[in-house]
């Protein structure tokens, strides 16, 4: 049964015509609200996540919950559905729950607050963010294990409830969630700092409402999704083909699982029948017994979606939900994408990351100009803590940037984020507020791969350890490679070595748990670069040359460009040369450049190349399933 | 002309990125025990104050000229042709023309205050110096990593190509050393290779130099000797060095601001150089300021030395001009709007102080230098209209038809409807206006471009029209809004004041959206800056970064080092000819709780402080933060840096004299007009404003034009013309509108 919503006032709203230019300034001031929001909090939270890295989403949407502005589409309609009980003036709901709304926050850590707002006793709006929480409790701090098995590993689970009733806060509800996280104060402050956004977009709301009224403020929501809708239902056509016979296949991997076993495949497969685009998923792994399961909301998938083809077309076509009708996602129940409760999820950021490869290896395929190489499509976290010498709890939960591959446009940047509004954190700020000394904050040569546009380089940070503690880290693509386009070569793949203070090495896993370091041990988390696109051999000489001058290329690693150079001119005839020996020798390059030829292969050289063992083959319920 | 109409020529355009990256211009200043100090450039005047001083501002077209008699309170004012290859031509043909109508000498002139705009400049045509730039080792890459945002959101990174950072990477070297975050050094530097590497740089051809060592807000010990050793190699090299320039911790933004000041540097040195010269050779031993970006004055030698913090010296003219006829006509609390035709600057004034913000912005380089808080937004005169294909819907900017082709009216080849046709074909900006010069107004051409767009609505001419205009005040009013409501302020508590090229034919319909009342036309609104230049008080300040919870601390610690800073900061001010006796001082005091990033400036005069102490100074940061954010805390507080800031007194100066008049404003009248507002064509007069009285009453809907500007008065408003010559418009029957 639906959630029952209290409305003191039973008047239905009547859809009215809109004038555009009255549309357009609704839509203006409600892009306001949403950019304003961002401001507020970033400026009053705590965590460095939220503070600094900016890793919190907010969005307005109407009565019925459908995202009119925002990033990652609205959850809002199914919490309605699902949610038993009243939702009523003054009310605002939290939950952190994965299961309980459909993946619109995807582990523990995102706490979702959603705010309905109401006008005259009627529901008309919903303003709605989440932010992710440095700490929620569960084993370990952070709360992001990595080898939990069941979701009761990785904190509290907050079910929707409500924690404002009547504008009152649920004191005992909120000391229970804080009495359970490793870092009440972060959490406290980053909270109200949610709560403020969300009574900032309420404001904004009814100033629109007395400003325009109720039934036209109701109308101009409704008419900026039909807007959206037709928008995107021209690009969907100009794009993608129609029928199953002309549909795209594309596949990619999350390397393992922290427990020795991968590679995980994920597939999507497209087509279009009529006005509707259809993303299958069928044919990705099952579940995965660990932690880096990934429950795929749909909603947020269509978002994605429509985000990579808006910023193609029209970058200025407002985000929303209106187009939603026009993409069916299909995701089998109990695969690595729709895992079935109570699987462990917290590990989820790869698969998360990896569905923007997939769907730019998807789309891209139809349109090889359009087509981008596979780029740092992840999130790694570091995770450092301990008592200090004083006796006093530290705890940093940082995430890793890499290189953006070689697009269309031109070079990826290098050390940059593919996620919107990510900043790193400034080394002179962990200097100063925790026992880290960042020896090295650098682009790695060579490890963009080689293209006509460069792919980015990945970042290589050094860690020196100033406190006896334990550092965690979720990381991915030490296997797999970062893939080129048209030509371009892959990427080079991450890597973490740590140098102990007695000079001893370590290869560190992609992903671990509480690893016991001492003063003076180094960490060297190397992240990887982006693919390369078009044909490296076609790339101008003199680029090459400045990013050989830059630093951003080796003298040696400029050879993948059949360049001849010392370092401050070019041999041109040694280099045509080379070129055209490298392109007989290569003869036609093909679409993806993945640098291996099948999964058996690249096992095979795993632990000549990276060091570690190749993992065993995922074993899905005693149903063994052939890796590729 | 506005300035920003010449300067701003690109921008991003979406609020939602400008917001985006607040959370980073906030200081987190040093933790710790750290205290550093650090004392405003210091203003030297070589003569007592109180002679004539005048205020310079260069426009793309006017060169305006504002001179005060500080004796005996009179004022003149003088505007000619800018001359865009070498300014000071134009500014001494000005002084030129302002002394002769003053009946004085320019030699009688003691002090030349001038806002200018060629450090934005260099910035926004990429013309500046090739910088080298020295980082510690392992940090070469700290430009071209930057923070590693990516603009654009979800999926952004598709389309955005990143500039080249402004010192390249193959003239960036690294330094051998390593100092802590609390400034001990645990690496020496290795001189020995440094020397080699500088060397190799001055022979690639820098133009200038850069040093940003990490933690190098925290001590000066190794930049300072780089810079020596920096100064042996390449002698006539400029050297800026982070800890100079901006010592505050953020490797990033710390290291750009500091490369943007060695880039702007020898093009900003060289200016003021050459003006100064000329100057003196015309007025003897004058002494020329510069007006800084916060809205402070900078002597000549400081702002050749720090240029960085020139940036937004033009607008920072405009709302002190803002801010003086605000004075003048009893407003204590208004939003400025200075349109021009790219972009519109807008600020806010709060008991006659401008809100001020530790990072400028221009185009997409972000510094942390103080100044006003200015926002731009990419609205302006010349803003192209247009419909996509794909949502029909009509889109006003980011793209400008800029000074040429300009908009289709201007017959400069412009064929894209902008905002200024939109005007035209709606009757606000009649043929007959003059925009100074001799550009004339074509309705013909507006017609057609603006059919267009009509045509790709499904709406008549007129409605179009007004849609365009519609949005680009929408637009604005979005600006508006970051600098009032989000900031805690209640518009309808402020007044607006348009100026600019294009700002007093918007503000009405400004003020009708954000009900800021009344919406201010002031006299002149073109020269407005060169008042502020001229009536900038002179100010000086020493602060001290101070990092610690108010329970770590006492009054007495606190109350001692804030008389010190003021002591200080005042005996200077009294070495420039400013009297204690005429001196104010207050204290600021920036506070947070402790763990936040951002932190607040509390204002207090010294017997507040006396009184309530830091306790005092808590309340009204937990009083402010639930202002502005709707909650306080219960964290500790934490003080971050202490700040004494002492003035001269005000001196009042005398406008013009507007005579007495009536209500009856018809001996302005010029001839009769149409005007179409609210979907129908309405009736109305155009007026000279030179011919206006003050008392006239100017029922809209109207147009008043003078030699700069053109004014709207909307139906259902009065214009009512006050004791200084500002046009005052109210919303008619208003019950302040007596």
């Amino acid at each position: 049964m639906p959630a029952k919503i209290i409305q003191t006032n039973a008047t239905p709203f009547t859809r009215v015509k809109v004038d555009p230019i009255t549309l357009d300034i609704v839509e203006n001031a409600l892009r306001n609200a949403r950019a304003e929001m961002d401001a507020v909090l970033f400026r009053t939270a705590m965590s460095p996540g939220i503070r600094e890295q900016h890793d919190a989403f907010p969005m307005i949407a109407n009565q019925e919950g459908k995202m009119v502005v925002g990033q990652f589409g609205s959850f809002l309609y199914g919490f309605m559905q699902g949610y038993q009980g009243t939702i009523e003036d003054g009310d605002i709901f939290l939950t952190n729950d994965p299961y309980s709304c459909g993946g619109a926050v995807s582990h523990l850590n995102d706490w979702l607050l959603m705010m309905p707002i109401f006008h005259d006793g009627r529901l008309v709006s919903w303003s709605a963010m989440f932010g992710h929480m440095t700490d929620v409790g569960g084993k370990v701090p952070g709360s992001l294990p990595t080898d939990a098995k069941m979701i009761y590993e990785e904190g509290l689970i907050i079910p929707p409830s409500k924690i404002y009733k009547n504008g009152q806060l649920n004191e005992e509800l909120f000391n229970i969630l804080l009495a359970n996280t490793r870092m009440p104060e972060w959490n406290k402050s980053d909270f109200l700092a949610i709560i403020a956004s969300l009574r900032l977009a309420e404001r904004r709301v009814r100033e629109n409402i007395q400003r325009f009224g109720v039934d036209t403020y109701i109308s101009a929501m409704h008419d900026m999704l039909d807007r959206n809708k037709v928008a995107m239902g021209a690009i969907i056509k100009l794009f993608i083909p129609e029928g199953k016979d002309k549909a795209s296949q594309f596949h990619d991997w999350i390397d393992d699982d922290g427990q020795g076993n991968g590679p995980f495949k994920i597939a999507c497969t497209l087509w279009r029948e009529g006005d509707v685009a259809i993303f299958d998923f069928n044919g990705s792994d099952p579940q995965s017994l660990s932690s880096i399961n990934f429950l795929l909301n749909e909603e947020m998938f269509k978002m994605f979606f429509g985000a990579f083809t808006i910023n193609l077309f029209d970058p200025q076509i407002l985000f929303n939900d209106g187009f939603y009708d026009l993409v069916d996602v299909r995701i089998p129940a109990g695969c690595i994408l729709k895992p079935k409760k109570p699987a462990a999820l917290s590990c989820r950021t790869h698969m998360l990351g990896r569905i923007f490869d997939l769907m730019g290896g998807l789309l891209g395929q139809g349109a090889p100009d359009a087509l981008n190489a596979a780029g740092f499509s992840d999130s790694p976290h570091f995770m450092y803590s301990g008592f200090d010498k004083e006796g006093k709890w530290f705890q940093l939960f940082q995430i890793g940037f890499g290189g953006v591959p070689g697009r269309p446009v031109g070079d990826g940047p290098d050390g940059h984020s593919m996620w919107p509004a990510f900043t790193n954190v400034p080394n002179e700020f962990l200097e100063a507020y925790f026992p880290l000394r960042i020896r090295t904050y650098a682009t790695i040569p060579d490890s963009g791969g080689a293209g006509l546009h460069r792919g980015g380089n990945g970042i290589n940070i050094a860690y020196e350890m100033l406190e006896a503690g334990e550092i965690s880290i979720h990381d991915d693509r030490w296997l797999t490679y970062p893939w080129g386009v048209n030509g371009g070569e892959p990427g080079l793949r991450s890597t973490k070595t740590l140098v102990r203070k007695n000079g001893s090495t370590e290869n560190i896993p992609s992903k671990c748990d509480r690893v016991q370091v001492q003063p003076g041990d180094i960490l060297h988390f190397n992240t990887w670069g982006g693919g390369g696109w078009g044909d490296p051999l076609k790339r101008p000489v003199e680029k090459v040359l400045a990013d050989v001058e830059r630093g951003l290329v080796t003298v040696a690693g400029a050879r993948r460009y059949g360049v001849v150079t010392d370092g401050t001119t070019v041999d041109q005839r040694a280099t045509d040369k080379l070129r055209a020996e490298m392109d007989a020798r290569r003869g036609k390059t093909a679409l993806f450049d993945r640098g291996f030829e099948n999964l058996r292969e690249l096992k095979a050289r795993a632990k000549k190349e990276t060091g570690f063992d190749a993992p065993k083959d995922p074993q899905f319920f005693g149903q063994r399933i052939a890796a590729e | 002309m506005s300035k920003t109409e010449d300067l701003i020529r690109t921008y991003e355009a979406r609020l939602a990125e400008i917001e985006a990256r607040l959370a980073r211009v906030e200081t987190a200043a040093v933790p710790g025990q750290y205290a550093g100090t650090t004392v405003a450039p210091r203003v030297r005047s070589l003569r007592p104050t109180g002679g004539l001083r005048l205020g310079v501002d260069v426009g793309g077209t006017f060169t305006d000229l504002i001179l005060l008699d500080a004796a005996n309170g009179k004022v003149w004012s003088a505007k000619v042709p800018s001359t865009p290859q070498d300014s000071s031509i134009g500014v001494l043909n000005g002084i030129e023309k302002i002394c002769r109508e003053a009946g004085i000498k320019p030699s009688e002139i003691s002090e030349v205050m001038h806002g200018t705009t060629v450090a934005t400049n260099t910035v926004l045509t990429g013309s500046g110096a090739r910088v080298g730039l020295v980082t510690t080792k392992g940090y070469r890459d700290t430009l071209q990593i930057a923070r590693s945002y990516v603009p654009g959101g979800l999926g952004g990174w598709v389309i955005w190509n990143k500039s080249l950072p402004l010192a390249r990477l193959e003239d960036t070297i690294e330094a051998d050393e390593r100092i802590d975050s609390k400034g001990k050094v645990l690496v020496g530097l290795d001189e020995a290779a440094l020397r080699k590497d500088l060397k190799k740089l001055r022979d690639r051809g820098i133009e200038a130099l850069t040093i940003s060592l990490f933690n190098g807000y925290v001590s000066d010990i190794h930049e300072a000797r780089v810079a020596k050793i920096a100064a042996e190699v390449m002698p006539d090299i400029p050297v800026s060095t982070s800890h100079a320039v901006m010592p505050e911790m953020y490797e990033y933004e710390r290291t750009e601001t500091t490369v943007v000041n060695s880039y702007v540097r020898p093009v900003v040195a060289k200016y003021v150089a050459n003006l100064q010269r000329e100057l003196k050779a015309k007025m003897g031993d004058v002494n020329l300021q510069i007006l800084r970006s916060d809205g402070g004055l900078s002597s000549a030698q400081a702002a050749m030395d720090q240029p960085v913090n020139l940036l937004m010296s033009g607008p920072a003219g405009g709302v002190s001009g803002a801010l003086w006829i605000a004075k003048n006509a009893g407003f204590k609390n208004l939003l400025t709007f200075d349109m021009g035709g790219t972009s519109t600057d807008v600020a806010l004034i709060e008991n006659g102080t401008a809100r001020t913000r530790r990072e400028t912005r221009v185009a997409d380089v972000t510094v942390r230098a103080p100044s006003i808080d200015v926002r731009t937004v990419g609205a302006g005169g010349g803003s192209i209209a247009y419909v996509p294909d794909l949502t029909k819907a009509l889109r006003v900017g980011p793209k400008s038809a800029g000074a040429v082709p300009g908009p289709a009216a201007y017959d400069r080849g412009g064929d894209v409807a902008t905002v200024t046709d939109a005007n035209v074909v709606l009757g606000y900006l009649p043929s007959d206006a003059k925009l100074g010069g001799d550009m004339t107004i074509r309705r013909d051409l507006a017609v057609r471009a603006v059919q267009k767009i009509a045509d790709a609505l499904g709406k008549s001419l007129e409605d179009a029209a007004e849609g365009i205009v519609a949005i680009v005040n929408e637009n604005m009013c979005g600006a508006l809004r970051l600098v009032s409501v989000e900031q805690g302020y209640d518009p309808r508590d402020f007044a607006l004041i348009g100026f600019g090229g294009a700002g007093p034919l918007h503000g009405n319909a400004l003020s009708k959206l954000i009900n800021s009342w009344p919406s201010i036309v002031p006299p002149g609104p073109g020269v407005l800056c060169a008042y502020g230049d001229a009536t900038t008080r002179l100010r000086n300040e020493a602060s001290k970064t101070f990092v610690t919870t108010t329970a770590n601390t006492s009054d007495r610690e606190v109350g001692g080092m804030l008389r010190d800073l003021a002591d200080r900061a005042s005996g200077d001010l009294e070495d420039e000819g400013v009297p204690r006796s005429e001196q104010e001082t207050m204290y600021q005091i920036d506070i947070r709780y402790q763990g936040q990033g951002m932190k607040l400036t509390i204002d207090v005069t010294p017997d507040e402080f006396n009184r309530g102490g830091i306790a005092g100074i808590a309340h009204s940061f937990d009083r402010e933060h639930e202002q502005l954010f709707t909650f306080a805390l219960d964290a500790a507080h934490e003080l971050v840096g202490l700040r004494a800031v002492v003035q001269g007194q005000e001196k009042p100066f005398i406008g013009r004299d507007y005579g007495q008049g009536g209500q009856d404003s018809s001996a302005a009248v010029m001839h009769a007009t149409r005007v179409y507002a609210d979907g129908k064509w309405h009736d109305a007069n155009i007026y000279d404003r030179s011919k206006l009285k003050s008392g006239n009453r100017i029922h809209g809907p109207a147009i008043v034009t003078e030699m700069d500007a053109t004014a709207l008065i909307l139906p259902g408003h009065v214009g009512i013309v006050d004791k200084v010559g500002n046009i005052l418009i109210w919303p008619e029957g208003h019950e302040k509108a007596r």
